[in-house]
């Protein structure tokens, strides 16, 4: 029983705010001390896993192919790209447009072609407000109905790419399945079956959070119309009073 | 025929590449410790083939993976200024290659798919061209390696200091945290050597009643879920949950397909990286990076979904995977 101490380092760590690597790290070595490992037991484990585990971190590969690309324009010819379908378009309609997008490419090993700092703030945000502002008139929007529709496409890209990512094979989860598994159970698993057995639940994701986003063109209507209102009233009572206060001058 | 090993040489060696521009990097401030940690991880990629064979202990590697967790750790690596295009000057490049810019991109899936398919077929004189059981690993290799190749034919890019250049923008900007997957999945093997696993599974099956599938599939996906938000990440709970409930009630005792078994619980682990602020690089910096007042926006636009998908993944292993 004393080992899951380890486990509420970990949990204790994260609480506190530590630096995820020095949790990682101390939790190892409380973890094996408090499984009778000795010191020297301990480090071989840890140079042992790092060496059979390094494929999760190959994706590195790609940086300077990534790299190149965004230092010639990727970025913005994507926004180009976009900008072409986001004429006559919702925010849900949008939004669910995109999820089905970022699912397909993280499918296919696009996973950093997207994300919160290269696509939702410079590109998705800023277009899923525009729509609901053709919606409010093209007037601002109140600062609420802002709030919800960034934290949507924020939303909206991470639960694309979780449920979109497992259906790659060379992806760090899948990859992290097989090698544990292969090393640890003495069997083996493809990482092709793994990456099929992804797709029912993409699909489902697909429909319940799209489903979702349609709705939101609802709520956020109703959102804009009560806080319309609410702005109307607090215009008008700040017109009375000023007539009042005109009506004592005289 | 192609190895696996080759190719981790080579992401070893683009770290020590990038190691050796950072040393000399003035527009960091912590230029030093950032070499330091990126070229230590390029010589761990290389020593690490030894100790797979077995021919080279494996405690110096142990050492030097705690190295690494401390210069991370202790915030002993910075970031410089790359020198790269600005806005302006990338509309413009944008407005001049047009959609040839994808072309490079696509390229690292489509080979990367390619090999994992066709990898059995390719045969140079009775071997296999590819080293068998790592297909897709050297396919991402290999497409990353041709896409380079496209990208710099493309753009009329020669100078191959531009690309490693850009890469290791990209990769100072992630910092310490592009490790933090691989040493999740080492903490995840400790836990295993110690027994951690073991423990968690007799709790489990003293709560357990024998032979209920549906209730071992709810507790495996579930406490994946609950693990991944206390931990933030579902690398370190699968280890965990799989050698509790995973691996010895659903496959071996109720001889469920491993596969489906493994893949949706992993699934079930993202839905509780959904709704936790401990997986901070989804959740809280999206809002940040938002400018949101509330840090839990994201969050709450996440956690709806993120139940439905979590009975979804309970509905799919019980249904289709025994």
């Amino acid at each position: 029983m004393i080992v899951l101490l380890g486990v509420l380092v970990v949990v204790l760590g994260f609480a506190t705010r530590r630096n995820p690597l020095l949790v990682v790290g101390v939790a190892g070595i409380v973890t094996g001390l408090l499984g009778k490992l000795s010191p020297v037991e301990i480090l071989r484990t840890f140079g042992e896993s790092f060496a059979s585990s390094r494929s999760v971190t190959i994706f590195a590969i790609t940086l300077p192919v990534i790299g190149l690309l965004e230092r010639n324009g990727l970025q913005q010819q994507a926004r180009t790209l976009i900008g072409k379908l986001g004429t006559n378009l919702t925010t849900g309609r949008f939004l669910t447009l995109y999820l089905l997008l970022r699912q397909l490419t993280a499918a296919v090993g696009l996973q950093t072609i997207a994300g919160p700092a290269q696509s939702v703030r410079p590109m998705i945000a800023p277009m899923a407000e525009a729509a609901t502002e053709r919606r409010n008139g093209g007037r601002p929007l109140p600062d609420k109905v802002r709030e919800k529709v960034r934290s949507h496409s924020a939303g909206t890209d991470t639960v694309g790419l979780f449920f979109g990512e497992d259906c790659f094979l060379a992806i760090g989860s899948i990859l992290l399945i097989t090698g544990l598994v292969n090393s640890t159970y003495d069997t083996h698993l493809e990482p092709l079956h793994l990456a099929l057995w992804a797709i029912p639940s993409a699909a489902c994701a697909f429909l319940i959070h799209g489903g979702r986003l349609l709705r939101l063109d609802r709520a956020l209507e109703r959102e804009l119309v009560t806080a319309n209102a609410q702005l109307a009233v607090e215009r008008e009572n700040a017109q009375d009073g000023r007539s009042e206060e005109d009506g004592a001058a005289k | 025929m192609i190895k696996s090993e080759w190719f981790f040489w080579l992401v070893g060696a683009v770290f020590l590449a990038m190691a050796a521009q950072m040393v000399f990097d003035r527009t960091n401030p912590k230029r030093h410790g950032t070499a330091a940690f990126w070229g230590l991880l390029g010589l761990c990629f290389f020593y690490s083939t030894w100790v797979n064979e077995k021919s080279l202990p494996a405690e110096p590697l142990g050492v030097a993976v705690l190295v690494l967790i401390c210069l991370g750790g202790f915030n002993l690596t910075g970031k410089g200024k790359p020198d790269t295009t600005d806005e302006g000057e990338r509309a413009r490049l944008a407005a001049r290659f047009g959609n040839k810019l994808f072309i490079p991109a696509l390229t690292i899936p489509l080979v990367a798919m390619v090999c994992a398919v066709l990898a059995d077929k390719w045969r140079i004189g009775g071997t296999p061209l590819l080293e068998e059981g790592s297909e897709t690993i050297l396919g991402l290799g290999l497409g990353a390696v041709l896409a380079l190749g496209v990208g710099m034919w493309v753009l009329r890019e020669r100078r191959p200091s531009v690309p490693l250049h850009a890469g290791r923008g990209l990769l100072e900007s992630m910092g310490w945290a592009l490790l933090l997957p691989q040493l999740l999945a080492v903490l995840g093997a400790i836990f295993q050597a110690a027994g951690v696993g073991g423990q968690v599974g007799k709790i489990t099956e003293s709560v357990l009643p024998d032979g209920q599938k549906l209730a071992a599939v709810a507790l495996y996906c579930v406490g994946m879920a609950v693990f991944t938000m206390i931990m933030g990440n579902a690398f370190a709970a699968f280890p965990v949950m799989t050698a509790a409930v995973g691996w010895p009630v659903l496959i071996e005792q109720m001889d469920g397909n491993p596969a489906a078994v493994l893949a949706v619980g992993m699934l079930a682990g993202f839905c509780g990286t959904l709704c936790t602020p401990m997986a901070a690089n989804f959740n809280l910096v999206p809002a940040a990076l938002l400018e949101l007042k509330d840090q839990y926006g994201p969050i709450k636009a996440q956690v709806p979904t993120a139940g439905a998908m979590l009975a979804c993944n309970i509905l799919i292993i019980y249904l289709f995977a025994f």
